[in-house]
């Protein structure tokens, strides 16, 4: 059944752009990117129990640099590509060694804190960042000479870099170290007992999810063009939260299913009103309060629940 | 000289705000386990308040403005706690989760009722000549926030340290579920803690609005600020929050005053504390 739903998804996939217009074409790419955000961020808040509310800054730092070095400094793509990837990886490396000091809600306020100065950073340090103006005039790279300006040519670009993200981060939570990391989340305690180091399962989970934090940034900074500091807000964690929680934390597609619904309720919503934030607020309390666990099983549990009633 | 005593007035005045933003946090987060993102946000509509109302009627006493703005954030963070957060009291993630949804929406709120622009809050007249001390001259306004400031937190110290109230409210803080069990009604406790920090946060905003004044992201300025202030002083610790928020009101103010890299001066409090006290400079509880 998996096998046949991917095999279709994938079939669909690669050929859509033979049947949609830019404008989806364009919508499907922000869903992948918007989608390995997510399951960047879930790996912490799903398997690993630890909630980030700053998850952004790997994102925005990642797509900072990779915009600096290529319109301010001259670098070619490929070097400033690995460059903020592993500038990103750097800096989850370090905030994971204070944010990890806490668990829990306290956890939360120090990434949501170190998040906030990078944002703030961002606003101030208008001689590099262009402050609020942001960075324009960018270009997407040329991976093997191939242009991705189009449409459909940066769409299965990240369509191949959303599978490649994808199934690694599916390794990694199938693997024996993300049973060690689920037990981790559920046991610390007993997990510690066994001989485990929770706190070194947790630190490295971090750096792999800031890692495909950053990867989500390269590509939103490629498919926008432009960077903005709303990249590091609130509101973007926010959002790719609001995805993981809404598709279901702790499963594997959910999130990418809950980006994908995010990201089109925005794009749609912002049609017809302006104010995304407010909506955004409103579906926060409304998940929070009506499916708390997350759409995809909370469609789950109602779908049952009237096979119940009908059989 | 006359520069620097001025910075060190700013950064005390900074302080004594960010005291009362903090003060409201930390004894929310100390009794409810709840991380309450909407703080800075009851202070941004504090501003606001402060701002209309202030620039409407010009014979408004700042400190009577501060008040009332304070009951109606108190009031609506009541609501919100009654309505919302007691329907989530098994689900801690949810609670900090609906707090940052109401975040948006008041901030959202904000934008819609008083546009993008940013809104100057008047100095009361009484308080606009310069104080002469010593020699140097201080502007009034500033010195009389950091009596307030210093007043209230004494005020808040006879409140949780000398009164009955305060009794049940350490008592919760420390033990929730002994605190139930010898017949404290912690729920209502809840309620009252929250009402009272959102009031004092919306009253510090009317406070703060003459040096900050009213603008779109000053609840996303704030926020962090706060949180930082709290990781620095220990959570549920009214003296963490108090020395937390002078150091921060000192780091803050002096770090910005080079332009460009001051601002990622606030990470090294946070880091040297974190890496070394963990649980904060006065905190007992482990987050």
């Amino acid at each position: 059944m998996k096998w046949i739903a991917s095999a279709v998804f994938a079939a669909v996939a690669l050929w859509l752009p033979f049947f949609v217009g830019d404008f989806y074409i364009n919508l499907a790419s922000q869903i992948f990117i918007a989608a390995i955000f997510a399951l960047s961020l879930n790996l912490l808040v799903g398997f690993g129990g630890m909630t980030s509310l700053g998850h952004a800054s790997y994102l925005g730092v990642a797509a900072y640099v990779s915009a600096l070095m290529t319109s301010r400094y001259g670098f070619g793509h490929g070097t400033a590509a690995l460059i903020s990837i592993l500038g990103t990886v750097a800096m989850a490396a370090f905030f994971g060694v204070i944010a990890l000091r806490a668990t829990g809600l306290g956890f939360l306020m120090i990434t949501l804190a170190l998040s906030q100065v990078l944002w703030g950073l961002a606003y101030r340090m208008s001689d590099v960042t262009n402050g609020d103006n942001g960075i324009t005039g960018l270009t997407r790279p040329a991976p093997f000479g191939i242009s991705l300006d189009s449409a459909a040519s940066f769409y299965w670009f990240a369509l191949v870099v959303a599978i490649i993200a994808f199934v690694m981060m599916a390794i990694f939570v199938s693997s024996s170290f993300g049973s060690s990391l689920k037990g981790v989340r559920d046991q610390p305690r007993r997990m510690a007992a066994l001989g485990f180091n929770p706190w070194m399962i947790r630190w490295i989970t971090f750096v792999y999810a800031g890692f495909w934090g950053g990867v989500a940034g390269l590509l939103y900074v490629y498919y926008n063009k432009y960077i903005h500091p709303t990249s590091l807000s609130t509101t973007s964690s926010a959002e790719a939260l609001l995805g993981v929680i809404a598709g279901g934390s702790g499963t594997l597609a959910g999130p990418a299913v809950g980006a994908a619904i995010v990201l089109l309720l925005k794009n749609y919503a912002s049609a017809y009103v302006e104010r995304w934030n407010m909506l955004l607020g409103v579906v926060f309390l409304f998940i929070v309060l009506v499916m708390p666990t997350g759409i995809v099983p909370g469609l789950q549990q109602l779908a049952a629940r009237f096979r119940g009633r009908w059989s | 000289m006359q520069f620097w005593i001025i910075q060190g007035l700013n950064s005390l005045s900074l302080g004594g705000l960010l005291f009362l933003l903090s003060s409201g946090f930390s004894l929310i987060f100390g009794l409810m386990r709840l991380a309450n993102l909407t703080h800075g946000a009851f202070f941004m509509l504090g501003t606001y308040l402060g701002a209309v109302a202030l620039r409407a009627y010009s014979g408004l006493n700042i400190w009577v403005t501060a008040i009332g703005a304070g009951i109606i954030v108190a009031a609506l963070g009541g609501l919100f706690e009654r309505l919302v957060l007691t329907r989530l009291k098994t689900n801690p993630l949810g609670q900090v989760l609906v707090t940052l949804g109401m975040s948006f929406i008041i901030s959202d709120a904000c934008l819609v009722l008083w546009g993008g622009d940013s809104i100057p809050v008047p100095t009361p007249h009484n308080l606009q000549a310069p104080t002469r001390l010593f020699g140097f001259a201080f502007p009034t306004y500033r010195l009389a926030l950091v009596g307030v400031a210093v007043s209230a937190a004494i005020v808040l110290y006879i409140l949780i340290d000398r009164t009955r109230l305060g009794a049940m409210i350490r008592a919760g803080v420390d033990d929730r579920q002994m605190a139930r069990a010898v017949g404290i009604p912690v729920s209502r406790l809840f309620t009252l803690v929250f009402c009272l920090g959102a009031g004092v946060a919306g009253a510090a905003g009317v406070l703060g609005g003459p040096i900050l004044s009213a603008y779109p992201g000053l609840d996303a300025d704030m926020l962090p600020l706060a949180l930082i202030v709290v990781i620095l002083g220990g959570i549920g610790s009214l003296f963490g929050a108090f020395i937390g928020s002078f150091i921060i009101g000192f780091i803050y103010t002096f770090g910005t005053m080079v332009p460009d890299l001051g601002y990622i001066i606030l990470f090294l409090p946070m880091i040297v504390v974190i890496a070394f006290r963990p649980q904060g400079l006065f905190g007992r509880l482990s987050a």
